[in-house]
């Protein structure tokens, strides 16, 4: 049968796909905490020497962080700020969708350079990881919504993530939980932000904060 | 050899007697019976070296210093010969009744002599082997048309557009200059036999003289950002010698590109990747900004450099396929590129014609005040139909033949399992895809609203129908466009000889190549004879069910409204705006819109200026900058003499010091 | 020379093309709680067109009646390339993808300068908006057969389709499930099914295939509608013949597999037809851009 993981990696890309196309806030935010479940998923089918705890555990923590809190979290936040749609975002959706395809070649042609030093790392995984990043930093850049920038930030802290989980081998559990920790404190952070930029402004369209410029 | 020094003193001849007469009929007629009479014996010098297959070569003293007078047709020259000499009868033919029935009161014989010249000096520069005698060439080909634009110099446009392509053909000519120099310095002669010796082997070298071939050659062809001049230029001159500029002038271009490639023996990668992206960007560009104009040879010149941009992509796909070794890629891309260079030749020829007529028949060639043509002028057009066709690549016609032997070679190389090589075959496919697209849309615009429908101003009411000869030349060309995409494997294997003189490579292995896609011509043609075989079949089953019962002629449906006009009809600007928007980012026209107010509005506007945006954006505001440094320098020339001796003096003390060291 | 197998399923193709509509049809009544018109209401249409009378617009030409018959002869000619799953067509060739896609253009070119000579501005609209999705369709097109080609490493469609069997399914997955997602794309968009265009509507805001044709009558009416179906059909089994990998070698066995698939079809885009909305014209673009993407994304995942 084909590989569990060349699965993982086809539709980890369509979720990508999916993010970089749409435009309603609340769609967003369920094919992100699709894509947290998909990739939290990956722990347990990459080392195959046997699963341990660590292995359970990090994926566990993961699913159930990027799975289920943080779009939780996001999604109070949008029915607070009532501003569910990115309508207008600086670079256009087919442009978008466009940047993808460029962003997966070249993500491609990157990992084709990189293999020889990372021989462990299944190329599908790495590949992915690179594109998440990409992804992620190309929707912080581009969308004016505030919600949308977080949306990017948890997508490029996927990457990171994968890109971690597949390459290191022999670093202990508490450094990847550490990396769990610093997401799950930047969430939390970024979501009081939002809730008071929206009091205070009405609005959470980042392109109206050059106000306050003194 | 013989026939081809005939040929170029029977058109100076011609030109001459038409520019010096002082009875302007006897002007016509000389000019075109030089034309017509001088381009035939061209063509059977051409011909000959085809059809033989020996290259057919003269050599002379001259006492230019430093260059000899060596002239060679082979069989590539032969090949870029045919559109020349053949589009050069073809436009004589249609060029003296176009310039006496038409209603500018100059005295229009004179044009002969610079269109003759144009002729001469294109087929001198495609069979010069020398490089200074290949400069000199050129220069007489790049001043002649200016006498063409500036034709009707009282429109300030035509002086601009003039005045444009004199800047454009210079810039060029100077990359042109400096790659001779350069190969003329190191060879020690300026003659083109001794140039690939010097190169073999010299990589860096080779490839800066790739970059400053491309660029000067490519000025002259049309490649974008290089095409500015061509929609000022070929709108601003008569519609034959449009015809003759965007058919065989820019193939000159195209010419130089392939010359220099075979001077360069075998090529690196990065050129081919280079050449495709520069087709596609040409093509894509092109077509976009061909879809927002709105007067017809305007669309026709952009087109020009879309089509150019197709020729790129397969010449681009052929070096690829030279550079990493793989033989069917080489020969179905160059064979593609060179194919398209006579085809285009037709069509586009064919379609200035036709705009030609049409501006004859309603005095205007503004999309927004034509329509309803066809029923007026059936003659011109259907054959700007079948032009029309030809150039969107519809089957069963020869547009069609050379993108299939582009799509071939994309498909040929998706196939291949090296990555590279696969990306490459996928952007040519999908970038021809886009490029098909757009055309068909931008050509069923220039067709649609000028020929149907119905007609937008008064003069296109009353249009008439083009003379005898100009319909007559039309018709040949449009004929032409049927019989080359019907006998599509024919043409495709006889063309063995020219793509073995092009890559390099023998020509037994050229033909063995081209089976392959002359297999698939085949039944390409097979698939177009039972097209048109059910086409008739249907047409006569309409026509039985038709026969008995009268058909009655009503209006066409109008929701109800009991007034309809023209102006209700769709327009250019209105049918190409979704496309337009679409692709705003690209075309960058600006619109002035001044909407209706109020519950009862007075006037409301709405204009769109659809100026090339290379010119406006990057040209512009270039030379202007150089305008103004360049005043900066004024300082120097102040009028005070004593000031002048002082700078005599300074320079003489600085030689002199110099020397001494 | 055409074996007799690709002769059986052509001639099954111009027969059977008029029936998948009916087909589709009946399934949206079957949603919409309706009985719906007969399966084989467009035989009755088509008798009944090639019977009537024809009433011609006064700003036409010749042009005007040339459209219908070149939109029929195209889809005809390109019956000729498209195989019909693992059976091959009747003339395949190096390079006939590019065929069927040069024809499905010259079908619609005949029809957009048809519209475009009545001088109407609906049929200008229709006209105008079909060239802007066609314009970006194409390249969808090539890239999905492109894609397919780069898959099976065969230049004819015939040996592409004859090469997708199962096991060639397993192998590729990712790349000939996305291939079919865009083909599915295209189906609708090429047929003008909802959520691109309603076949149903008369209103020249939401039309885009049916203003065009709103001036035809008579026998030209049928041949337009014929071809409809036969770009049904073809764009059809381009699908079903990814999505249904039987190829037994045994002709019976494929043609009724393809045929079932066929059905399956119908009935699925009556389905997608009832359960979705025609979407604004601003995201048709996008649409047909995503699905070229799918098509781009499983040839790079291909690539490595």
């Amino acid at each position: 049968m084909f590989a569990l993981l060349d699965t993982i990696h086809a539709v980890g890309l369509l979720t990508c796909f999916a993010l970089l196309a749409t435009s309603r806030i609340g769609a967003c935010i369920r094919w992100l905490s699709f894509q947290g479940i998909l990739f939290g998923l990956v722990p347990l089918f990459v080392h195959d020497d046997g699963l341990t705890i660590r292995e359970v555990a990090l994926a566990a923590g993961n699913v159930a962080l990027k799975g289920i809190v943080f779009p939780w979290v996001l999604l109070r936040l949008r029915a607070r700020a009532d501003y569910n749609r990115e309508v207008q975002p600086f670079v256009s959706f087919i442009m978008s969708i466009l940047f993808g395809t460029l962003a997966l070649a070249l993500s491609v042609w990157l990992t084709i350079q990189m293999k020889p030093a990372l021989r462990e790392a299944p190329f599908g995984m790495l590949d992915s990881s690179i594109f998440l990043i990409f992804v992620g930093l190309f929707l912080i850049i581009s969308r004016r919504n505030a919600l949308m920038q977080v949306i990017g930030y948890l997508v490029l802290e996927n990457g990171i993530f994968l890109f971690g989980v597949i390459t290191v081998v022999g670093t202990p559990l508490l450094v990847e939980l550490g990396v769990l920790l610093d997401a799950f404190v930047g969430v939390f952070v970024m979501g009081i932000a939002i809730y008071h930029i929206n009091r205070e402004f009405g609005s959470i369209d980042v392109d109206r904060l050059t106000a306050l410029k003194g | 050899m013989l026939e081809f020094f005939i040929a170029i003193l029977l058109l100076f001849l011609g030109g001459l007697v038409a520019a010096c007469s002082s009875r302007s009929d006897i002007g016509h007629r000389a000019g075109q019976i030089g034309a017509i009479v001088g381009s035939v014996f061209g063509l059977v010098a051409a011909v000959r070296v085809l059809i033989g297959g020996e290259p057919e070569g003269a050599l002379g003293v001259w006492h230019m210093p430093g260059g000899t007078l060596h002239f060679e047709i082979d069989a590539v020259a032969a090949f870029f010969l045919l559109p020349v000499f053949g589009l050069s009868i073809v436009t004589a033919f249609y060029g003296r009744t176009y310039l006496s029935t038409g209603d500018g009161e100059r005295d229009s014989a004179a044009s002969w002599f610079h269109l003759n010249l144009l002729t001469a000096s294109m087929a001198l520069v495609i069979a010069a082997r020398d490089g200074l005698l290949f400069l000199l060439a050129w220069e007489i080909m790049a001043l002649s048309p200016f006498f063409l634009v500036i034709f009707d110099d009282r429109k300030e446009a035509a002086r601009h557009a003039a005045w444009t392509y004199l800047a454009a053909t210079h810039l060029g000519t100077a990359f042109l200059l400096v790659m001779f120099v350069v190969l003329g310095g190191l060879a020690g002669t300026s003659d083109f036999d001794a140039y690939g010796a010097v190169l073999r082997g010299h990589s860096t070298l080779s490839s800066a003289i790739f970059v400053l071939a491309l660029i000067g050659f490519g000025a002259k062809a049309g490649i974008v950002p290089a095409h500015v001049w061509l929609p000022e230029a070929h709108p601003a001159a008569p519609s034959h010698a449009s015809a003759l500029m965007s058919g065989s002038m820019i193939k000159v271009g195209i010419y130089g590109i392939v010359r220099i490639l075979m001077m360069l023996g075998t090529p690196e990668p990065w050129w081919g990747w280079a050449l495709i992206a520069i087709g596609a960007t040409s093509g894509v560009l092109g077509v976009l900004f061909a879809l927002a104009q709105h007067d017809l040879k305007r669309l026709l010149a952009y087109h020009s450099v879309e089509n150019i941009g197709i020729i790129l992509l397969g010449i681009g796909v052929g070096v690829l396929g030279l550079a990493t070794g793989l033989l069917p890629l080489a020969v179905i891309g160059f064979a593609a590129g060179l194919l398209h260079v006579v085809n285009h030749c037709i069509f586009k020829g064919l379609l200035f014609l036709g705009a030609g007529a049409v501006q004859h028949a309603a005095h205007t060639l503004d999309l927004e005040e034509l329509g309803g043509l066809l029923k007026r002028m059936k003659w011109t057009g259907t054959a700007f139909l079948i032009g029309s066709a030809a150039i969107v690549g519809l089957p069963p016609l020869n547009g069609f033949v050379s993108e299939f032997l582009l799509f071939t070679s994309g498909f040929v190389a998706v196939a291949h399992p090296l990555a590279s090589i696969a990306t490459a075959g996928l952007i040519v496919i999908v970038v021809m895809g886009l490029i098909s697209g757009l055309a068909a849309a931008c050509f069923a615009k220039a067709f649609g609203i000028v020929f149907l429908g119905s007609p937008r101003s008064p003069e296109a009411a009353e249009a008439h129908e083009a003379a005898r000869p100009m319909t007559a030349a039309m018709a040949f060309l449009a004929a032409l466009c049927v019989i080359i995409g019907l006998a599509a494997p024919v043409v495709v294997a006889a063309s063995a000889g020219v793509v073995a003189a092009a890559t390099g490579i023998a020509v037994g292995t050229v033909g063995d190549q081209l089976t392959i896609v002359t297999g698939a011509l085949t039944g390409t043609v097979i698939v177009f004879a039972i097209l048109i075989v059910v086409g008739a079949l249907a047409w006569g089953l309409r026509a039985r069910r038709l026969a008995g019962a009268a058909v009655p002629r009503r209006p066409v449906w109008g929701c109800g409204y009991l007034f309809p006009s023209s102006r209700m009809q769709y327009t250019a600007s209105s049918f190409a705006q979704p496309l337009v928007t679409q692709f705003h980012l690209f075309i960058r026209n600006r619109e002035a819109l001044v909407p209706p107010k109020g519950y009862f509005p007075a006037a409301s506007s709405y204009s769109s200026d659809s100026g090339d945006p290379f010119l406006r954006l990057l040209f512009a505001p270039t030379f202007r900058w150089f305008d103004r440094m360049a005043t900066r320098l004024n300082v120097i020339q102040h009028g005070h003499i004593h000031v002048y001796v002082l700078y005599v003096a300074a320079t003489l003390i600085a030689l002199l010091i110099w020397e001494s060291f | 020379m055409p074996t007799p197998g690709s002769l059986a399923a052509t001639v099954c193709a111009l027969v059977l093309a008029p029936l998948l509509l009916g087909i589709v049809n009946r399934t949206k009544s079957f949603v919409a709680g309706r009985r719906g018109p007969p399966v084989l209401q467009l035989y009755w249409d088509l008798a009944k067109y090639l019977r009537r009378g024809a009433v011609y617009g006064d700003t036409t030409s010749w042009l005007f009646r040339l459209g219908p018959v070149i939109g029929l002869a195209a889809a005809a000619a390109a019956l000729l390339v498209t195989p019909f799953g693992g059976i091959a067509a009747p003339v395949p060739f190096t390079g006939d993808l590019i065929v069927l896609a040069g024809l499905l253009a010259l079908g619609r070119f005949a029809t957009v300068l048809a519209a475009l000579d009545t001088g109407s501005s609906f049929e200008g609209m229709g006209a105008s908006r079909e060239m802007h999705f066609a314009a970006l369709a194409e390249p969808a097109l090539l890239l999905a057969l492109a894609t397919l080609a780069h898959a099976t490493d065969c230049l004819s469609l015939t040996a592409i389709y004859r090469a997708i069997d199962a096991a060639a399914w397993i192998g590729a997955l990712p790349t000939f499930a996305l291939t079919a997602m865009t083909l599915v794309v295209l189906m609708l968009v090429e047929n003008t099914r909802i959520p691109v265009d309603d076949p149903t509507t008369h209103l020249e805001l939401t039309m885009i295939h049916e203003v065009m044709v709103l001036d035809h009558s008579g026998p030209d009416l049928g041949y337009i509608h014929y071809a409809a179906a036969l770009k049904f059909w073809i764009v059809g089994s381009l699908l079903v013949g990814l999505v249904v990998p039987v190829r037994s070698g045994d002709f019976w066995l494929d043609l009724t597999a393809m045929l079932a698939g066929m059905a399956g079809l119908a009935v699925a885009v009556g389905i997608i037809e009832s359960a979705m909305a025609r979407y604004r014209l601003v995201h048709v673009p996008q649409f047909i851009v995503g699905a070229a993407t799918l098509s781009a994304v499983a040839f790079i995942i291909r690539l490595v």
